[in-house]
Parts: structure tokens; sequence; C-alpha cells
């Protein structure tokens, strides 16, 4: 899949920015005045900065009111009417706490309200059965992970972040190696495709067209993955070794905001790896993957 | 709405002969043609005559070469050329309509024909991601998918004659390899070719349901031994004489010759 910038952005930050949303519910932090200013609009800003990224890549971005009518069958409809009724809600818990009250049952619903946003963008991906790669449980659970345990570190509660952030880089490890294999076992390759499996083996020869096109451009991303190996090391050291040995040493301003980067960066490149090492199986007829 | 109807009223659909086609291409440029000039936005062309041409077409003719298993004797057997052309299926359990968020994508209950409301896509491309066929296209210029209507704006146009009444695709293939009709009639003569020739569904495990179907390549024929005397027969034309023998001679005795 073509590992498109403002899907990349979007998945991480909005990510980022429900997990904090997520421990602010929670009451993990209770800010009061200009610092719940502050907790709440960092927050906010890569929530609403991650919704608003992934509305670069629509065609019709005026259009995207109607996308909130389709819930019944529509994963990215369910998430847009999440992520409105959170940020909602979480606005009327800022609000409160503007003001010195923190109110309990409202911070709990919109904490519950964070990680159904990030559990429905997950299975925008998980859903599709077009990438074998995303079909399968680790990707809600990635996407999860990621977002409570970078929410932990955001907040600073040291010890649920380091264990989330070792939670998560096992769990990605186990997604990366076991994603690998997965468009082959999923049953699906050139003979199915064409059909043509029956007379024996099928090659694709001529392509429909000299040049390229959409379905190429978007499904077909080969460049970059040659590095796929490299890559996934720079991750789990940015991602969760860095963060979590930095969470470790004595607490100091200066490490909790490199672990904070230093972590961002490592979402950033996992995130880019989930998109270009995905294969849509529209690639078989073109002999691609 | 986004949800598919449990059944359709009818089930209109392509056959495409893989045995027939020759591979021309002439259904995707009649189908471009007319689907430029009538439903719908156009499909655009970006840099059609620059180095990097590239645009949108809801059908496209890909080749494939199989080769079968080696023959009885152990030789290799003729590799086929296969001309497969690709267009939406209208599947019956179309992922790509349940994916809309807007409803802009929807499957028509009275003939199963799944079509775009462009004035509803938002083109997030979802509904691109969850074909597994590569049917639907965003176009670059309109920011809209596009996709076959199995040129819905011609089989019930009442202003063409009735001949014309079927998509262009089929209208036009000089090779007759393309099929038009109902599969919910069991008489109709796109089920009839279905039964008869064992049309087939692609990438079944999919579970698309797929509408259209595909008749695989008949076997080949093989070259029958019309001479029961044949085998025992000295071939006429062993060595060559005269000038070729001599040249057969002289060059098989030169350093690298063959024997």
């Amino acid at each position: 899949m073509h590992p498109a910038p403002s899907v990349i952005i979007f998945t991480t930050f909005s990510g980022l920015g429900f997990g904090l949303l997520f421990w602010l519910g929670l009451g993990a932090l209770q800010p009061t005045g200009w610092s719940a200013f502050i907790w709440f609009g960092i927050a906010y800003a890569m929530a609403v900065g991650g919704l608003l990224a992934s509305t670069f890549h629509l065609g019709h971005p005026e259009r995207a009111i109607k996308a909130f009518s389709q819930w019944q069958t529509s994963w990215l409809s369910r998430e847009g009417i999440c992520a409105v009724a959170t940020l909602v809600i979480m606005g009327l818990y800022a609000l409160g706490a503007l003001f010195g009250t923190h109110i309990g049952p409202l911070g709990f619903l919109g904490a519950i309200g964070s990680l159904a946003t990030v559990f429905t963008t997950s299975m925008i991906y998980a859903q599709l059965k077009t990438v074998p790669r995303w079909k399968h449980w680790t990707t809600p659970a990635m996407f999860l992970a990621l977002s409570i345990g970078g929410g932990a570190l955001f907040t600073g509660l040291i010890y649920t972040a380091i264990i989330l952030l070792i939670v998560a880089g096992v769990m990605q490890y186990f997604a990366w190696t076991t994603g690998d294999t997965r468009l082959a076992e999923s049953g699906t390759d050139l003979k199915t495709a064409t059909g043509l499996g029956s007379i024996g083996e099928v090659r694709a020869f001529e392509p429909p067209h000299t040049g390229t096109n959409y379905l190429m451009k978007e499904f077909i991303h080969v460049v970059g993955r040659k590095h796929a190996e490299k890559l996934r090391m720079i991750a789990m050291g940015l991602g969760f070794v860095l963060p979590v040995i930095l969470l470790l040493l004595p607490f100091n301003h200066v490490f909790a905001a490199i672990a904070v980067l230093s972590h961002i960066a490592g979402v950033l490149t996992l995130r880019w790896l989930f998109f270009a090492q995905a294969e849509h199986v529209v690639g078989l007829y073109y002999g691609k993957r | 709405m986004t949800q598919l109807p449990t059944s359709t009223n009818k089930k209109l659909g392509l056959v495409i002969d893989l045995d027939t086609c020759v591979g021309c291409h002439a259904c995707v440029i009649s189908c471009k043609g007319w689907n430029t000039e009538n439903y719908g936005a156009p499909l655009s062309d970006q840099d059609p005559y620059g180095a990097n041409p590239t645009g949108t077409f809801l059908n496209r003719v890909h080749s494939y070469e199989v080769q079968p298993p080696n023959l009885k004797d152990g030789s290799q057997a003729a590799a086929q050329l296969i001309h497969f052309p690709k267009s939406c299926l209208h599947c019956d359990d179309a992922p790509c309509v349940t994916v809309c968020p807007t409803g802009a994508s929807y499957k028509r209950t009275e003939d199963g024909i799944v079509l775009v409301n462009e004035q509803d896509c938002i083109g997030c491309g979802l509904c691109a991601w969850a074909c597994p066929y590569g049917a639907r296209e965003l176009d670059a210029y309109e920011g809209v998918m596009k996709k076959c209507t199995l040129c819905v704006d011609r089989i019930y146009n009442e202003n063409l004659p009735e001949e014309d009444r079927e998509p262009a695709c089929v209208r036009t293939c000089p090779a007759g390899a393309r099929h038009f009709g109902d599969f919910a009639d069991p008489d109709s003569n796109v089920s009839i070719l279905t039964k008869e020739r064992g049309g087939m569904d692609l990438m079944p495990e999919q579970d698309t349901k797929p509408v259209n179907k595909y008749l695989p390549p008949r076997p080949k024929d093989e070259a029958p031994e019309f001479d029961v005397l044949a085998p025992y027969l000295e071939p006429i034309a062993q060595d060559a004489k005269g000038f070729v023998g001599w040249l057969d001679k002289a060059l098989s005795a030169m350093p690298g010759g063959s024997k």
C-alpha cells in the first residue's frame, strides 16, 4: 500500500491524542486552570490535528459531513462518529477542569470513547480481506497498545508506560513476523485471481498499459520495502527501547522529553512500515505485491 | 445505503470468454469512450501525450502466460497466452459497498448493479481498498470514485436502437467474447453459457460472490496422428545433398561447429 503521509500522520497523532485523553478522562492526572488548558490543548492538538490531516487525502473534503451517515456498515463512518462524540464529551470535561471541577463519570465516558475511536480507526484496516497482513487481531491490538502506551508516556505515568511500551514492542515484533507470511497463507494468488491455475503455472505476461495507473500507485509499493529490516530495528529502538531506558533512569525533564520525541519518531516509522509493507491482493493481477 | 440488499430481482452481469478473447482492447476503448461522454464525471487522463500518461479506465485487459505441466513423454507443453479483460464483477457480497462511509456506493435491488452516487462521494478511496479486483479507480481530476456501471445508461435507454441496449464493451467486442444478461434467469444466455462452459468466479476465497463469470479456455487440440504407418517410415530428408550438404558438413567440421 502507498504510505501516504496524511494517513501516517493521522493514525500516529490521533492515536497519541486519544491515548492522552484516555488517561486524562480516567483522572490519572487532574490538572486545573492553566495547567488543564495546556494538557487538554496538547491532547486536542494531536487528536484534532490528526483527524484534519486525514481529510487531506480526500477527493472532496467539503463533503466530509456525509461520512457520519453509514455507521451501520462502515468502520470509517463509525470512527468519525466516535471521534466527534469523544471530542465533545472530553471538551465538556476539560471545561469543568479549567474551572477546577473534574466530573468523574463524564471523564470515564470520554475515556471509553477514546478507546472506541482508536479501535474503530484500527478496524478500518483490520476489516480488509484484500490486505491479509492487516486482517488480524494484532492490528487493533497494536493500535490500542500504542495509543494508551503513548498516552501514558505523555501523562508521565512512568511504570504504566514502561509496561505498556514493552507489551506494545513485543506485540509489534509478533505482528511483523506473523504478518510476513499472511499473504501466502491467505490462499489468494495469481492462480485464484485469474482462475487459470487449473491449467498450469500462471505468469503475468503483459500489463494492460505501458504506464502506471491509480491502482498501481495506491496498492503496489515497492520502493523502501528493501529497507524494511533496518526500519524495523529503527522503529523498535526509537519507539520502545530508548523510551523505556530513559524512563528507567532517574527522572529528569530532559530525559522525559527525549523519550516522548523518540517514541513519536518510532511510531511514525512503524506506521510507515504498516502501510509500505502491506500487500494488497490486486497487485497479483500485475504480477507484483 | 451501504447495506447490501438480501437479494436482487435481477442479477445483471457479464460472461467473459477467455477462450475467445483476442486481446484487442476494443472493449477498453469503447468503455472509455461511452463513459467519458455519458453518465457521471468524465474519465480523465493525466499527461495523455507526455512521457508518463495515466488515466482512469473502468475496464482493462491483462495478458497472462500459462505453462501447463509437462506432457506424458516428458516434453514441455506449449505455453498458452490468455488475454484477460477485467472490470467490476458486480458482486453479490460487494465489500466496496459496505465500507463506504457516505452511502455513495450502493447495490441496486432491482438489477444488482453496483453504482457510485458521485454527488455523495468524498473520494476517500476506501472502496477501492476493499475491492480485490481493482475494479474501482479514483479519478485524479474529479476526485470521485469511478467504476463500471454496466452501462446503466445504455441498457435501459429507449432512445437507442434495441441492439445497442447492452454494455458498450459487449456491443463492440469483435470476437464475441463478452456476453451480457441476467444470471437470475436460469434460461438466459449468460446462465446457459456459464453452465455449459464451467463459468468460474475470480478469487472465490475472498467471499465476494461475483456475479460476472469467466469461461476458462477450452483444452488445446493435439494434432492427431493421421497415418498409422508414419512412425515406421524413415524420414525422407535425413541428409542434405549438393551445395547445402557440403555447406552443412563444412560448417560442422569447423571448430565449435555442431555435429
